[in-house]
């Protein structure tokens, strides 16, 4: 994209946030995985690479991975959110290649939460918006 | 097909305390007997913190968080809540305040608020559509075209912020003086180069948020007048570095870095220069000296950076925790920032939490929040079910809280009050497994490794100090090594050029304050209560307990332990090592550690 005039950044800035919004109620769902130098260093590519291969197998295409910054539980490195229509968006920690295959397997193609790895968002979003 | 509701039960194995495993139990049987198992999914979860509340329910998608939650209210939830849709009053963690079904909702028991954080986590760092979106570069619009230099001036001074470096100088103050010295060229810096050991808040909002830290520089070069800005990083931190180019490029590219930022008649850009790892270049003259390409060594201040900084130029100098707060400032303005935080000190502080804690994490909280609510509700508590000793903040400048201060409300103040300082935000949990002087110990070798050698006070005092320590931490001190010690720190707090000289010897006092019966106990009995200090310790076989299973010769890793099978063993005190594996292998209680 060329330059920006203050009115497309303001055009811009609203339909990412209808995009992002939209994204919310959508079909699909989307895995956020955690990808700072700590969840990188705990394993977060093995998961990363997992829940590719787990997605590919079952033929899912709808689905979007992402990367994102720390979420701060360090303790539970990789930690990944998961947003599945009408169910409740989760963290995961501990997400190692193999809960990555069960995350595909349970939550999104069963829509069933993945006992022992939930963990809870550290606090709620200033950006109202 | 989802489920109508998830019923979570904290029943971490690693959590002694809590009785989550009954209580999962007692609601699977619930469930089946009013015959609603297809109505809710019940999940056990990892580790929520607020473990002395436990066991704890959480039921999504309402977000109810049940506290103190025993086996005998199963009956009652599934009844109440998951039937007829109404909450348990009695068991909410906070009574008064029903959950209600939007997601900011959980503001209600979570002790955490996220501002310089606030996109860690939620945004790919790599676009920089995702932080738009999120109200990005929304700050840096209104500074261009809607507000004055002086108003961004009075709302930063409105709003309270202070420097979160760890000095905690009002960043308004700050920014006035710059923006008041006439010059040609002035400039603006990040200070990147986090070096207290166990603290990485600035490297995980570089890679989990780089634009809110170009954003703010930005906003800084409007207000002041500068053109230029440079964001100084450790070359240590390869992934903050790879993410802060890319978002300068993907700023670059949209305009909104580079001449004339969204057609205004403000231009701005922004460069990284990388540090090579001295501690020293986080003081801000050394900083701009390594910048300059000289060697990095601090200079007397003043005149300060802010009128007289990198090429003898006005420069603004912030940290990137400060400078990631100032866009939310702008947009939410003063009177929501100050609402937060205690009179002295507002908004929020990211801290490590690290060493001796179970959930150990980066953590943002309002300021006034306690040690005790950091520790044990945020932080989980101490693993093992050891007991608390101390926390240290503030890293090699900085000192121990002790368990008299868990029910402090933190801020710059109240901190230095008890011997410790906000620092950058390192915070490194100890239990009473680790020795107060083995610690001073370890942060006196790190300052002493760092100190620049520039002048004596430092080069020489902490060498001195660290010395002493040395001695006492082997049962060779002496009564008046402390008096020593404590001559010595007046000189280098005095005498010394800059802040690491000065604050050296914070860690030494601040021991011998909170924990003399420590350095008394080293120094006359020879004694080291948490056997840390090998000289002072001794791990020995209890012949009437010893069964002869061989389990400590096996795992001895200087083969030192000798004895015959079903005999009882001996360790040979001139070849062991101290390493304690012996006394963790053996099942039979028959190594004694003292």
């Amino acid at each position: 994209m060329a330059k920006m005039t203050l009115e497309e950044l303001r055009n811009l800035r609203n339909s990412k946030k209808k995009e992002m919004t939209q994204r919310d109620g959508e079909k699909s769902a989307q895995i956020v995985i955690g990808m700072g130098t700590c969840g990188i260093a705990a394993g977060a590519k093995d998961a990363f690479d997992a829940f590719l291969d787990e997605l590919n197998s079952h033929e899912i295409k709808d689905t979007r991975i992402t990367q994102t910054g720390c979420m701060g539980l360090c303790f539970s490195e990789p930690t990944v959110e998961v947003a599945v229509p009408d169910m409740p968006r989760v963290i995961y920690g501990n997400v190692d290649a193999e809960v990555a295959r069960r995350i595909v397997r349970e939550h999104i193609i069963e829509k069933k939460l993945v006992s022992d790895h939930i963990f809870d968002k550290p606090a709620a979003d200033i950006i109202t918006d | 097909m989802a489920f109508k509701n998830y019923i979570l039960v904290c029943a971490g194995t690693a959590c002694e305390s809590s009785k989550g495993i009954a209580l999962y139990e007692a609601l699977e049987k619930e469930l089946k007997a009013q015959g609603v198992e297809g109505e809710a999914q019940l999940v056990k979860t990892g580790c929520f913190g607020f473990c002395e509340q436990g066991p704890i329910v959480k039921i999504l998608p309402d977000e109810s968080f049940y506290v103190k939650v025993g086996p005998e209210h199963a009956q009652q939830i599934v009844a109440e809540h998951i039937i007829k849709g109404r909450q348990v009053k009695e068991l909410l963690y906070d009574k008064e305040q029903a959950a209600g079904t939007s997601s900011d909702s959980i503001d209600f028991y979570q002790k955490q608020q996220r501002i310089v954080l606030r996109n860690c986590g939620v945004i790919n760092p790599e676009f920089i559509d995702e932080y738009i979106a999120r109200e990005g570069y929304a700050a840096l619009e209104k500074v261009i075209f809607e507000m004055t230099g002086d108003e961004v001036i009075e709302e930063l001074k409105a709003a309270g912020l202070r420097g979160r470096g760890g000095a905690g100088f009002p960043t308004g103050i700050k920014w006035s003086f710059t923006k008041n010295t006439e010059s040609d060229q002035k400039y603006i810096v990040c200070n990147a180069d986090e070096g207290d050991p166990g603290a990485y808040m600035d490297r995980s909002t570089c890679e989990g948020d780089p634009h809110s830290v170009l954003e703010a520089m930005a906003i800084a070069g409007r207000t002041v007048g500068a053109n230029q800005g440079f964001i100084y990083i450790r070359a240590e931190y390869p992934l903050a570095i790879e993410r802060l180019e890319n978002a300068i490029a993907q700023a670059r590219e949209y305009g909104l870095l580079g001449d004339n930022i969204l057609g205004s008649d403000f231009s701005f850009d922004i460069e990284l220069r990388l540090g090579a790892g001295a501690f020293v270049c986080g003081e801000e003259t050394a900083l701009l000296a390594s910048i300059e390409g000289k060697r990095g060594m601090p200079i007397p201040r003043p005149p300060f950076p802010a009128v007289k900084g990198l090429w003898g130029q006005p420069s603004v100098i912030n940290n990137v925790e400060t400078w990631a707060n100032i866009p939310m400032i702008i947009l939410k303005g003063a009177a929501w920032f100050s609402s937060i935080g205690t009179e002295s000190t507002k908004g929020t502080k990211v801290f490590a939490l690290t060493g001796k804690i179970k959930n150990s994490g980066l953590i943002e909280v309002p300021m006034g929040t306690t040690l005790r609510e950091i520790i044990y509700d945020i932080g989980g508590g101490i693993p093992s079910g050891k007991k608390f000793k101390a926390a240290q903040t503030g890293g090699p400048s900085g000192g121990v809280l002790t368990e008299e201060v868990l029910d402090t409300p933190i801020d710059y103040e109240s901190l230095q009050a008890v011997g410790s300082m906000m620092g950058s935000g390192g915070m490194i949990v100890m239990d009473e497994d680790d020795c107060m002087i083995d610690v001073t110990k370890f942060y006196l070798e790190f300052s002493v490794d760092e100190s620049c050698g520039k002048c004596s006070p430092c080069r020489i005092g902490g060498r001195t100090c660290y010395n002493i320590l040395d001695k006492i931490s082997k049962g060779q001190g002496k009564m008046e090594d402390l008096d020593t010690l404590k001559d010595l720190a007046q000189a280098m707090r005095k005498a010394s050029l800059c802040g690491l000289g000065q604050t050296t010897p914070n860690p030494i006092m601040s021991t011998i304050n909170y924990f003399n019966e420590e350095y008394l106990e080293h120094i006359n009995e020879g004694k080291c209560r948490a056997g840390k200090c090998k000289d002072l310790m001794a791990y020995t076989i209890v012949e009437d307990k010893c069964i002869g299973c061989t389990a400590c010769a096996r795992v001895c890793p200087v083969n030192c332990i000798s004895g015959e099978v079903k005999a009882a063993h001996v360790i040979d005190q001139d070849q062991c090592i101290k390493c304690g594996q012996c006394f963790d292998k053996c099942k039979f209680d028959a190594i004694l550690k003292g």
